[in-house]
Formats: structure tokens, C-alpha cells, sequence
């Protein structure tokens, strides 16, 4: 699964990258880069986001 | 392979006091940022006390002091409130994108050196030094050092590299957003506005932090773990007021605030941690920008000692840790409580306090000034028709 972003929405401002317990997110100055491979779907990062830019991949 | 004396990530508040410090002793020191233009996006209110001036030995300057403030209004729900207003400035809002770039001229007016457009991406330790991997403008360059300083702000992620852990817990971060909105009016521009309350923010607050004439950052810091986002309730508030919602934004800042404690070490190897990166911030008002200059002058300085000796070893550096909670962290761990106080509150319990406390009051208990014992008295003489409040106030205060 893991969680997917909304590039219109997000505010690069890099608090996902500072709750995710896996390392998975980091921030690319205005973008962000998620690696889902380590994802454990803990969805801290889509908690945390102050504008809703993160959501779960669902499965298919 | 380019090498320096010391390499600070981060052209923040943090990493540029330290870079002025270091640059002072004639440290060979490099600041690296993956912006492209410093104190830009800003994601902050901007609110400086002037303690922190005196502290830090800042002069208010025209050019970046946009604003002074006198004190504080706090509403209740329904809008009661409690000011604290004092004859005298007491701190000013400013404008960060000018501050920092006057920090940076500062620093490398100094002698410190620094490149923008330079993202971090990966660093290790090899032969007693560091050696970093920077996208710089597209190139990917190496640099080394025996000693990096992380400023690199919440994120935290080069001390992460260094297998340090420094990830924040949810309930210990504060979501944070804000617009700058200008053509507003309606409240007192010398004053610091704090809203209060469950519904209208989780555990934090609304702020109205004037900037100039019509002009203000208007924002919200709720808990991390809120169910809908800081967004929706900034949103809300503003629509809520006329005044507010009449105005256009200029400016949209997102961030998170590390509120829940600090690091408990804030070092090894090679690295010394400073500002948002080891989560130095006041766990009360989310204010971290005197905190975190004040930790990078700090880190400066024993990286300085640690230049000397030659040791960059965990067990030297260790100074600094030890040395930030003596001065500044100690302190501040007191304040962790007050947090959660916010938690604990409902909206009937904010309307009693605003009915009860006065602003002479709220200034008592701030100072720290009061011990357990006249706490008690002020709170049980004030709060007589709520015993529930007094007990919660004396846990959390
Ligand atoms: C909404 C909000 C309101 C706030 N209001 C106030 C306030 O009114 N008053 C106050 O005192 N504090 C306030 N704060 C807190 C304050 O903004 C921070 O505490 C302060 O900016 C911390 O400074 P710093 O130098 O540690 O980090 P930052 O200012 O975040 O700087 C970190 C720098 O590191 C860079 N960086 C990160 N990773 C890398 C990498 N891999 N490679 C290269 N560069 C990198 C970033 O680009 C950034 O420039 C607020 C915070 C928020 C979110
Ligand atoms: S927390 Fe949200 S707005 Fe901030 S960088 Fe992450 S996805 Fe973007
Ligand atoms: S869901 Fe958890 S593990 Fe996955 S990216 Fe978000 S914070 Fe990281």
C-alpha cells in the first residue's frame, strides 16, 4: 500500500518527513519523495500534514 | 573532494548563528541550504521577545523588526479576554526573510561560507571525517569534514544519516499553518492576538501576529494526531471573522513544530545537532527561533574546542548536550507540562479561567516565579466554584 501526495496541495514544508518512523519521505527543496518500499502504513505523515495533501494508497 | 573545517546544514537561524560563531574564530566553515532563496518560504509567525534580543545581542533593525509588540491578548472561546499589556516593547514581529539574510551577511562578513541550492542527500563517516553528497544546482559534488553541525530544521534528516535517530512522535509535533493576510483590521496591532479552544484548535492555538499597518500573520498550531487538518480549522476561524476573512492573502506557510521535548542527545560522532533538528523549541508557544540561534552559538562553540583538540569523538561532544539542557533545556523541560495542560481543558473550563484570572495573574504564574504552595492559594482563591480545575491547574502549572 503506502500513502501517495498531492503535489497541487502540498506546501513542501517537511513535517511528514520529521514523523515518518521509516525514513521514507524527504523533501527535494519544493517536492516531496516518498519510498514506499519501506512504508508500514502507520499514516503519521497523512495525520500530520497541516493541509491534507497525503492519502493512502488503496489497494486494487 | 572539497574539505573545510566544519560543515553546517542548514542556512537557518540555527545554522547561521553557528556559522557567525565559528566564522569568529576563524573556523573554516561551510553552510549548506537545498533553498534557493534563505528565510524563504518562511514557516514561522515571526514573533521574537526581546529577551532573546539581549540574549543573543541583537539590535532591532528597521530593515527585518517590521513590528513592536506590547504585549498579549488571549480570548476564551466566546471571545472574553485577559491583556497583558505593557507600557514598553516587548518583542517585535519580524520580517524572517530579511532577518536571515541579515544573519548571513553577518556571517559571512565574518568569514563563513555559503551555498544555496545545495541539497544534502546523503552523508557517512569514512577515516575520522564525514563525507557528504550534494546536488548542487544539478551537480552532485562531495564534500568532507571531521565535524558537521545538523540545523537542518524539523526534518531532521542528516543526523538520521548518521544513525541517530531524531524522528518525532506524533503527539509530540504540532501541525502549523498560516496565511499572511493583508486589507485586515479590527484588532489591536500592538498586540499579539491568541485564540483559545477545543473547537476552534486542539491543543494550541489561533494567533494574529500584526506585521504592519492592515497586514498580519494570521495562523493556527493544533496536535499532530488532530483528525482534520490544521487547515480546515485556520479555515473556520477566519470565516468566522469579517475583519479577517475581508482580506487578501500574500503569503501561505505550512510547517511542524516540534513541541514535544528534545533530544536527549544531541550528538555523537562526528555531529552536533542544533535549533528544530534536535527539537529545541519552547513546548508552550512553539517560539524557537532564540532557541535555536542560542544552541547554534553553543554547538559553535564547543565545535570550536573540538577543532582544537582535534577530538570529535561522542565522548567530547558531549559537552554540548550536557551544556544546552544546563543553560536552556532544563528550563524549558519544566514548561513541557504547561502543554499539556492545553489537552486537558474543555471550552466551559477556558470560559471559567477568562471569567477568573486576571491578566496580573497569568503574569505571576509565567514568570515561574510562584512556588507549588502560592499556586495553590492564587488558584484555589480564584477557582473557588471548581475544584476539578484547581487540581489540574496545580498538576499542569
Ligand atoms: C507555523 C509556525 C509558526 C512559528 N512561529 C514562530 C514564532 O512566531 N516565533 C518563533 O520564535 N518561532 C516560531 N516557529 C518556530 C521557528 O520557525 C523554528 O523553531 C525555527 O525556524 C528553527 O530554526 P532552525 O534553524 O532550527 O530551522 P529552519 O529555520 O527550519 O532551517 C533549516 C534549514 O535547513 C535546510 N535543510 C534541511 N534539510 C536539508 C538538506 N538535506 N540539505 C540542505 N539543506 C537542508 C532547510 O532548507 C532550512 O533552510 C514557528 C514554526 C511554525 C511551523
Ligand atoms: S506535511 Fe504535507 S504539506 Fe508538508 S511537505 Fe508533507 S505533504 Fe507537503
Ligand atoms: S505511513 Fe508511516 S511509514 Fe508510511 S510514509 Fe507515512 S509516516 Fe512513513
Amino acid at each position: 500500500m503506502g500513502v501517495k501526495v498531492n503535489r497541487e496541495k502540498c506546501c513542501y514544508c517537511g513535517a511528514c518527513v520529521a514523523v515518518c518512523p521509516k525514513n521514507c519521505i524527504g523533501l527535494d527543496e519544493v517536492r516531496i519523495e516518498i519510498d514506499n518500499s519501506k512504508c508500514i502504513d502507520c499514516l503519521a505523515c497523512i495525520r500530520m500534514c497541516p493541509v491534507g495533501a497525503l492519502g493512502k494508497i488503496e489497494k486494487k | 573532494m572539497e574539505e573545510y573545517g566544519v560543515i553546517i546544514i542548514g542556512a537557518g537561524p540555527a545554522g547561521l548563528s553557528a556559522a557567525a560563531k565559528l566564522a569568529e574564530r576563524k573556523i573554516n566553515a561551510l553552510v549548506l541550504d537545498r533553498k534557493q532563496e534563505i528565510g524563504c518560504p518562511k514557516r514561522c509567525a515571526e514573533g521574537l521577545g526581546l529577551g532573546w534580543f539581549r540574549r543573543l545581542g541583537l539590535k532591532p533593525s528597521k530593515e527585518w523588526a517590521v513590528m513592536p509588540i506590547y504585549g498579549a491578548a488571549l480570548y476564551s472561546p466566546l471571545g472574553k479576554s485577559v491583556v497583558l499589556k505593557a507600557k514598553k516593547v516587548a518583542g517585535y514581529v519580524l520580517e524572517r526573510k530579511m532577518f536571515e539574510k541579515a544573519l548571513a551577511i553577518d556571517a559571512v562578513k565574518k568569514g563563513a561560507k555559503i551555498r544555496l541550492k545545495s541539497n544534502v542527500k546523503s552523508a557517512r563517516r569514512e577515516n575520522g571525517n564525514v563525507v557528504i553528497d550534494v546536488n548542487e544546482l544539478g551537480e552532485i559534488k562531495q564534500y568532507s569534514a571531521p565535524l558537521i553541525i545538523a540545523c537542518d530544521g524539523i526534518d531532521s534528516r542528516i543526523a538520521r544519516m548518521l544513525g541517530l535517530d531524531t524522528t518525532n512522535k506524533l503527539p509530540d509535533v504540532d501541525s502549523g499553518f498560516q496565511y499572511e493576510l493583508t486589507g485586515i483590521d479590527g484588532y489591536d496591532e500592538k498586540l499579539l492576538h491568541l485564540y483559545f479552544g477545543n473547537e476552534i484548535s486542539p491543543r494550541g492555538y489561533c494567533w494574529i501576529f500584526p506585521k504592519r499597518r492592515g497586514t498580519a500573520n494570521v495562523g493556527i498550531g493544533i496536535a499532530g494526531y488532530a483528525e482534520k487538518t490544521a487547515k480546515y480549522y485556520l479555515d473556520k476561524f477566519i470565516a468566522s471573522h469579517p475583519n479577517l476573512s475581508k482580506g487578501s492573502i500574500i503569503e501561505v506557510n505550512s510547517g511542524g513544530i516540534p513541541v514535544g521535548g528534545f533530544l536527549e542527545k544531541m550528538h555523537s560522532d562526528n555531529l552536533l545537532i542544533a535549533g528544530d533538528a534536535a527539537h529545541q523549541v519552547d513546548p508552550i508557544h512553539g517560539g524557537g527561533i532564540g532557541i535555536s540561534m542560542e544552541a547554534g552559538a553553543l554547538a559553535a562553540e564547543v565545535a570550536s574546542e573540538a577543532v582544537a583538540k582535534n577530538d570529535f569523538s561522542e565522548k567530547f561532544l558531549g559537552k554540548y548536550t550536557q551544556k544546552w539542557y544546563a543553560l536552556r533545556g532544563n528550563q524549558l523541560k519544566k514548561r513541557l507540562k504547561g502543554r499539556h495542560l492545553l489537552e486537558k481543558l474543555s471550552d466551559a473550563d477556558f470560559e471559567y479561567l477568562a471569567d477568573s484570572i486576571t491578566a496580573d495573574d497569568v503574569l505571576k504564574i509565567a514568570s515561574g516565579d510562584l512556588d507549588k504552595k502560592a499556586k495553590f492559594i492564587l488558584f484555589a482563591k480564584k477557582l473557588v466554584k471548581r475544584p476539578g480545575l484547581v487540581k489540574i491547574m496545580m498538576k499542569y502549572l
